[in-house]
């Protein structure tokens, strides 16, 4: 039944500042690039992908950004919230040499599918991009997977001076990049696709969400394609034709905002 | 055909499922659906209700949504979208009076859609839906100032949260309704245990799917004793039998709703093949010639 189960919350970890993973009893499989709908009761129910994947705990991390994830953000261990999912497609496949582009927050929700790169022994290099140093987080969980781990900061404070995707063109063309897999801002996305012409390419979407089962239609894109049920995983075959890719979303109203 | 209105199958999508955007409805319009119904569209833009909006339970799914839609001014460039297809669009309004229907279902018509469904059903926004058409007198009104104002067929949605729906049907009838759609969701609400609360945001919802097929069945069994004008049938039809068996209690044709989450969205191609089947085995050539068997 798709209907929110009530968890306590098993453990909190501050990443950054405003940045926190949640973790909580689940021992349903989960794939990674798949998410979980978190009610958090009387205030909101928001999609939010998994980024702790083990046997019987999974978790999420979050960056405290509206009234849902801040309100999420002052819940205490042991404290109660709702779950419903595991939902959506996930990632479906790996390259030999995958570079991986986690843009802010995007980094989060890339680390399973990172781990998962490394246990099935596919060369991987990671890119972290953040505007400035103190939001960046999870690169030494990262590091310690044994994968080249590379940042950059938008305004140079650590790492690369620059955009992620002006250091991940550089390493497309100098590694022979085979695979791309990304999440983040969905500007960021669209450029790095523009890199990809002969490579394959996931990106993890956002919309606004509201039932995740495919039925309200409010997180549709392109020709009726839903985030919930047929994403948030797409590859860049159908992101090329995708209209809205990169130029708008819709708000709670439907109403198209432009990015 | 209902009322003016030719189909190429009986089978509709139901207002408020995928279809607030043009590129919903087209994938929707390519699983086979005779025709569509808009998402309910008002005046004014509304973002609807804070999650959780929609959950499901064993026999069906309860939502409360809140009607969000971007507005009808923006909502235009979608019908624009689809005025190359074939399949006729049916633009949902809802407003708080008849001066509000009029303006709608003026600009849909300007939009270009093929019939009108007055929502006076919704079942769990103050003001609208449900509220005004629980009110046969208001039912009449809203439904003769439509008709009154545009030339395309104007469909009437009845909600089965009332004591008699046949007496909402007669209204709309007597407003010069071209069709009565029957049934929107049934008011229904679910609680969680552990915290002891309603989990929709908006506490009460409507129910849907399985569960409210035979109350469905029932309204729209009423309603085809009472008038005289075409019936469509709406309310857990899942498979072509759930459809035979709402035209045998009156119904034309059959609008489908949360049936694209139990069976995916070419539900309708899947059904008007089980329609087709089942009049195969059944000895019927015509659909016509089941609406209403139950009630010889």
């Amino acid at each position: 039944m798709n209907i929110p189960e009530i968890k306590k919350i098993l453990d909190i970890k501050i990443e950054a500042k405003d940045v926190k993973t949640i973790t909580f009893n689940l021992s349903e499989k989960v794939i990674p690039g798949q998410f979980f709908m978190i009610w958090i009761p009387g205030i909101d129910e928001i999609p939010m992908s998994v980024s702790y994947i083990d046997k019987d705990v999974k978790g999420i991390t979050f960056r405290k950004v509206g009234d849902a994830t801040e309100a999420l953000y002052k819940l205490k261990k042991g404290e109660k919230i709702g779950i419903r999912g595991p939902y959506g497609n996930g990632f479906s496949k790996l390259g030999e040499n995958n570079l991986f582009v986690g843009g802010g927050t995007g980094i989060a929700m890339l680390a399973p599918v990172i781990d998962q790169a490394v246990q099935l022994k596919k060369k991987s290099t990671v890119i972290i991009g953040a505007k400035t140093k103190n939001e960046l987080f999870f690169e030494d969980k990262i590091k310690k997977y044994n994968v080249k781990t590379l940042v950059s900061t938008d305004d140079g404070s650590k790492g690369y001076n620059g955009f992620a995707t002006d250091l991940a063109k550089k390493i497309i063309t100098e590694e022979k990049i085979d695979s791309v897999i990304t999440c983040g801002p969905e500007l960021m996305m669209k450029k790095l696709l523009t890199f990809c012409k002969d490579i394959s390419f996931q990106a993890s979407l956002e919309r606004y969400m509201k039932c995740a089962m495919g039925i309200c239609g409010q997180c549709c894109i392109g020709e009726g394609l839903r985030v919930c049920v047929d994403g948030p995983i797409f590859d860049g075959k159908i992101l090329k034709n995708l209209k809205d890719f990169g130029i708008y979303r819709r708000d709670s109203a439907g109403r198209k905002v432009r990015f | 055909m209902i009322g003016s209105l030719s189909l190429e199958n009986p089978t509709m999508l139901a207002s408020g499922i995928m279809d607030e955007d043009a590129g919903s409805m087209k994938r929707i319009i390519k699983s086979g659906a005779g025709a569509i119904v808009t998402k309910s569209i008002g005046i004014k833009a509304r973002e609807g209700y804070p999650n959780p909006t929609l959950i499901e339970l064993d026999y069906g799914i309860i939502n409360a949504m809140g009607l969000p839609n971007p507005g009808i001014d923006n909502y235009g460039e979608e019908i624009k979208e689809l005025k190359k297809s074939k399949t006729p669009i049916i633009g949902s309004i809802y407003g708080e009076n008849s001066k509000e229907f009029i303006i709608l279902s003026q600009k849909m018509q300007d939009y270009g859609v093929s019939a009108i469904e007055l929502n006076l059903s919704c079942p769990h926004a103050k003001k609208y839906g449900l509220e005004v058409g629980s009110d046969p007198k208001l039912v009449r009104i809203i439904t003769s100032s439509v008709k009154e104002n545009v030339d395309i067929p104007v469909f009437v949605k009845l909600s089965p949260n009332v004591a008699n729906i046949s007496e909402l049907a007669g209204a709309a009838e007597s407003g010069n309704a071209d069709a009565i759609v029957a049934i929107n969701t049934v008011k229904a609400m679910k609680i969680n245990l552990d915290i002891g609360k309603p989990i929709l945001s908006n506490k009460i919802g409507g129910y849907s799917g399985q569960a409210i097929n035979p109350i469905g069945v029932r309204c729209v069994y009423e309603i085809a004793e009472h008038v005289n004008i075409p019936i469509i049938g709406v309310g857990g039809i899942l498979s072509g039998e759930d459809a035979i068996e709402y035209m045998m209690a009156g119904a034309s044709a059959v609008q489908i709703g949360v049936g694209v989450y139990y069976r995916e969205l070419d539900i309708f191609n899947k059904i008007n093949k089980e329609i087709k089947q089942w009049m195969n085995t059944h000895n019927y050539n015509k659909i016509s010639d089941i609406i209403g068997v139950a009630h010889k």
